[in-house]
């Protein structure tokens, strides 16, 4: 894919094209495939995605821990029952749309990692819902789904998109990216906007730490799938109005990158600091220990 | 940064797979999978050793039932693992579980399976290395390496003069490409495994007349994982 946001926008520009077309043409020529089996290959993907979100709402799904689910259907439910959200009627549904895929993650579901599992809602999420509210072909939305690979692929070759190397912020911040880019070009925003919709949502997601309880990809990363849709939401919104970030996009990924490097292990998916290691945190970690080791492993 | 392999759209958007864990879940049934196919067949007997973090998160993962699936076959997008080990007994297939300590050297994702089918049994180490890739660390006493992202040959004969010429003849005989290929042995004049990897699919006919060698005692085309 591409080294930089700057060289992916340029090409753009220059070429008078939409960024899905850039990155498309690029995966092309990557991979050798026809580009009908690389389309179909994300229509796929957009079908499954559309599957998680949709399984996660219909009734409440547990995880196998017992710790987390049922919140994705909760929420649903309420607004079904007439409730007025102040999140609005947009980005309540990215919500909850958001938090379903990762209980279903969680619940041994299928889903599509994007970029990951821990925060496979975020993109469906948000572009599910603005495809329900605008009215978008599910041709949009494939092409959408490129536009954010290819912002994700410069995330994944300057910074990193693994918990592990780079925290929570890596995750849900480019997960939460990926979807501003895509949906500023669903909108009708420039390539530029989108690039700003970029920079926008990865500063307000710097140092964001992975501490999840127990080392399960549930707490609290169900709910920070529904923070990087809202994330998403007032960047697109911002970058739409024309706004821009001061510092550019691949700037920003790169000083992810570097915060990424310094952030103390404990807060890169071990399990051994922040929630993971409050109170509550460990209780539930070795009730899950001693369960597992006192039974089928025993 | 240099060095790093070219990023595809689909290594972004995807695998399509079934939670909750790339390393703990996917990256498991892909393991099952290798294991099934060092083995040749369906196990009847799998006796599945988890070490480290497969040990201490496992069932929070499902990668018990992930190795599990794996062992029946199925792949990384399957919605039948989290009922792989009702299936597993339905298809009388014999699983149990235990803790190891597979040294502080072991990939932290690590599991040892022994499996045993038709009077064969293996030992098979892999472990889990993020992002769902694998590698197989150990068979039997050999420490040896390979990832099941080509398609690959597996031949364990007796470690003597010739066995390499005789090998590569057949390569040529079907108009193979060998991509890489590695010799894996535990005392001089003993036995090795050698492995060879290649670009395309590896014939049956191949495995079997590699299999007519006297001095071959098994060989087997592990397939590659392609989900």
């Amino acid at each position: 894919m591409f080294d930089s946001l700057s060289a992916m926008i340029a090409l753009a520009q220059t070429q008078g094209q939409p960024l899905h077309e850039i990155v498309i043409a690029r995966e092309v020529e990557q991979s050798g495939r026809e580009r009908q089996s690389v389309w179909d290959a994300m229509h796929k993907r957009l079908l499954v995605m559309r599957q998680s979100t949709e399984a996660g709402i219909a009734r409440p799904v547990r995880s196998l821990s017992g710790i987390s689910g049922g919140n994705a259907w909760r929420l649903w439910q309420h607004l079904e029952a007439g409730y007025q959200p102040i999140t609005g009627p947009i980005l309540s549904r990215a919500i909850a749309r958001a938090m379903a895929v990762n209980e279903v993650n969680a619940g041994m579901g299928c889903i599509v990692a994007t970029p990951t599992a821990g925060s496979a809602g975020i993109l469906p999420g948000v572009l599910l819902t603005l495809q329900e509210a605008y009215g978008f072909s599910d041709e949009q939305m494939v092409n959408a789904l490129f536009t954010a690979s290819g912002v994700g692929a410069v995330i994944a070759r300057r910074a990193s998109i693994s918990g592990a190397a780079g925290g929570c912020q890596a995750e849900t911040g480019s997960a939460a990216a990926m979807a501003a880019a895509a949906a500023v070009e669903l909108l009708g925003g420039s390539p530029y906007q989108s690039g700003q919709a970029v920079a926008i949502t990865l500063k307000n997601m710097l140092g964001l730490v992975c501490d999840p309880v127990a080392g399960l990809v549930e707490v609290p990363c169900v709910k920070r799938n529904a923070a990087g849709a809202a994330q998403c939401f007032i960047a697109v919104d911002m970058a739409l109005a024309g706004i821009e970030s001061v510092i550019p996009p691949d700037e920003v990924i790169d000083a992810m990158a570097r915060i990424g490097r310094r952030m103390d292990p404990r807060f890169k998916e071990t399990a051994e600091g922040g929630l993971a290691a409050t109170p509550t945190g460990r209780r539930l970690a070795s009730m899950i220990w001693q369960r597992e080791s006192s039974e089928e492993l025993s | 940064m240099p060095g790093k392999r070219r990023v595809s759209a689909f290594d972004i958007i995807g695998p399509i797979m079934v939670g909750p864990s790339s390393s703990h879940t996917a990256g498991a049934v892909r393991l099952g999978r290798l294991g099934r196919a060092i083995l040749g067949m369906q196990p009847r007997r799998a006796i599945l050793g988890l070490h480290g973090s497969f040990a201490q998160t496992g069932r929070g993962h499902g990668t018990d039932r992930a190795l599990v699936a794996g062992l029946l076959n199925m792949t990384t997008d399957d919605p039948r693992i989290r009922d792989s080990l009702e299936l597993a007994r339905d298809a009388g297939m014999n699983v149990s579980f235990r803790r190891v300590d597979l040294g502080e050297d072991a990939h932290p994702n690590s599991v040892e399976m022994t499996l045993s089918a038709k009077e064969q049994e293996i030992r098979v180490v892999g472990a889990s290395v993020g992002g769902g890739m694998v590698e197989i660390r150990a068979i039997d006493q050999y420490p040896i390496r390979f990832t099941g992202e080509h398609e690959t040959l597996l031949v364990a004969a007796e470690d003597r003069p010739g066995t390499i010429h005789a090998i590569t003849g057949l390569f040529l005989e079907y108009h193979l490409n060998i991509a890489f290929s590695r010799v894996e042995r535990r005392q001089r004049g003993g036995e090795a495994i050698q492995i060879f990897e290649t670009d395309d699919p590896i014939p049956d006919d191949l495995v079997e007349a590699m299999e007519d060698f006297y001095w071959v005692r098994w060989a087997r085309h592990i397939p590659r994982l392609n989900d």
